[in-house]
């Protein structure tokens, strides 16, 4: 059925279990991001030394999509560099906005392949982005805040 | 009182035997954000494109004079549905559209004018509005100084109307209200908040978007000063909406959008203006949007507004009985049937609205689900989102099993699983 492809186990067990869904203190950037359209939202925090994602802590309230999708980004990034990270994101970026061309790898994406078949789903996309946009959000501050 | 033949109603509606994901029957549950469309509406559109297609009120050849019959003899249908004159009726091309005229004509009133507005007066709304009753008096509050206030709401979903007396006061200039939330399904009882909007000699609006299409609302008999409310949630096509205003109050409205149509002389320096309601309608109208209107008047005028009214009750009734069962499940709204129409909203516990809808949809039953364009009222019931069934004319039991069976294995493929 259709319904299980947009709701893997994976996503379900993410979201009644997220992981980093407490903000550390002390952040070198902290975010707020909001899916205006249904009023989800996200507060992050971000903890790196300018070359590597040394922590990601969050919390929100949403839809079991972008909850899960926060929850897979956070635990997905963090000792990554700066580089890895945003490839990442941008990795799962171009899976999510394919409309199911691009199923993704696993090798890079770990649990967010689970979210491929939400690209199935336009109305839904926003939600499945809004950490991963977050933490994007996040890192690149951090690296303007470095430059200056 | 008659009851609906459905069967027959919904062949009217092409729509609605469409199959949705997986070869469902569509349950339509949506119509409180946009109603379907019968065939006279979508005829009466494709007809006047293909018959009589020219700018109402201009040239002298045929085509334009059938044009402007046409356009006109939809504002009388429209003025006659709700009480009103002829002249009172303008075409805009949404409700919201018909909102901020009247916002921006009063931010635009020179001292002097009934309309002016300025720093100490005040404009009353209340917390259960649609983001289009709020945002262009925050704007006028904002461009003008003016204090904005609202009533409250009540936990079981009603105004409160205890401070009725200190909040509209002698300060207040306008009082805008929605007859009808389009989250809760509240009606308001306008009788007492009309009177003493008048007794301090201010204006009173009402958002009908939400009352118009479901039940007769008489413009004359509410002693309303301007409504607004919008063509496509009333069967007829988008891009139309309507404001009406009492003559002497619209005689006297300076315009909001200016350019053609809407003049009587014109130099170069400055020019004058035609009377309501073409003072209100610069540039070439919507005609085939005016006209799908008046076919959807029509549509529901030969039903009869008391009928539908009646059917939607008891659709109403029935949902909220039904989804009560379900476990977890919390109604946002009143649950019992007086002053109350066809919208339910609810939350069920450990489970997104976004989900559920999504789960819903894939059974074939489509619900709105967010914040309704009511954040205000989101928070005020501290929900980030509900989901919200909407009834209309060609919805029937079956629609409302639907629902909550629907809703009962959503609960059980997330809470369960």
């Amino acid at each position: 059925m259709e319904l299980d492809s947009l709701y893997q186990e994976v996503i379900l067990e993410h979201y009644k279990r997220p992981l980093h869904k407490s903000l550390k203190a002390n952040p070198t950037i902290q975010v707020q991001h909001i899916n205006t359209s249904c009023g989800d939202e996200i507060t992050l925090n971000l903890h790196t030394d300018g070359t590597v994602i040394q922590d990601i802590t969050w919390d929100g309230i949403g839809c079991s999509i972008s909850q899960a999708s926060t929850s897979v980004v956070s635990d997905l990034v963090r000792g990554k560099s700066v580089g890895e990270a945003l490839a990442t994101i941008d990795a799962f970026q171009a899976m999510i906005q394919s409309k199911g061309a691009d199923t993704g790898n696993e090798d890079v994406l770990g649990d967010g392949v689970a979210f491929a078949g939400v690209a199935k789903f336009p109305a839904r996309v926003k939600c499945a982005l809004l950490g991963w946009m977050a933490t994007k959000d996040a890192i690149s501050q951090s690296q303007s805040k470095n430059e200056r | 009182m008659a009851s609906l033949d459905i069967s027959s109603i919904k062949r009217d509606f092409p729509i609605l035997s469409r199959k949705i994901r997986e070869n469902n029957r569509l349950v339509y549950l949506d119509s409180g954000a946009t109603s379907q469309k019968p065939n006279s509406v979508l005829d009466a559109e494709r007809d006047f494109y293909t018959q009589h297609n020219a700018a109402a009120h201009r040239g002298a050849h045929q085509l334009a004079e059938e044009a402007t019959e046409l356009y006109e003899g939809a504002r009388e249908k429209v003025a006659s549905f709700i009480g009103a004159d002829v002249d009172e009726v303008i075409f805009t091309k949404s409700a919201t559209e018909s909102i901020n005229a009247i916002a921006y004509s009063m931010g635009n009133a020179q001292s002097g004018s009934r309309f002016h507005i300025s720093r100490g007066d005040r404009i009353v709304v209340s917390e259960m509005e649609h983001h289009a009753n709020l945002i262009p008096w925050q704007e006028l509050a904002r461009r003008t100084g003016a204090e904005l206030v609202w009533f409250k709401v009540t936990d079981d979903g009603r105004l409160d109307l205890t401070n009725l007396s200190e909040l509209i006061n002698s300060r207040t200039k306008i009082v805008a209200l929605t007859h009808q939330s389009n989250v809760l399904g509240t009606i308001n009882p306008l009788e007492d908040i009309v009177k003493r909007t008048h007794e301090v000699g201010a204006l009173f609006v009402l958002d009908a978007c939400q009352s118009v299409p479901h039940y007769k609302v008489n413009v004359k008999s509410l002693d309303i000063d301007f409504i607004a409310f919008s063509g496509h949630k009333m069967l007829g096509p988008t891009g139309v909406g309507i404001l009406w205003g009492r003559k002497e109050l619209l005689d006297e409205m300076p315009p909001f959008l200016t350019g053609g149509s809407m003049i009587e002389t014109v130099t170069m320096e400055s020019a004058t203006y035609l009377d309501a309601p073409k003072r209100f309608e610069a540039g070439v109208p919507n005609m085939a949007q005016a006209v799908g209107l008046g076919a959807a008047v029509d549509y529901l005028s030969a039903i009869g507004l008391d009928v539908i009214h009646s059917h939607e009750t008891e659709l109403t009734r029935a949902a909220i009985s039904g989804l009560r069962t379900i476990a977890g499940l919390t109604i946002i709204g009143p649950t019992d049937m007086t002053l109350r129409g066809g919208v339910v909203s609810f939350a069920i516990e450990g489970i997104h609205p976004h989900d559920l809808g999504q789960a819903l949809d894939s059974y074939g039953i489509a619900v709105r689900t967010g914040h309704h364009c009511a954040w205000p009222l989101m928070r005020r019931f501290k929900a980030v989102a509900t989901t919200r069934a909407s009834f209309y004319l060609y919805n029937d039991l079956d629609d409302v099993n639907a629902l909550v069976d629907g809703v009962e294995r959503a609960r059980k493929y997330f809470v369960e699983r």
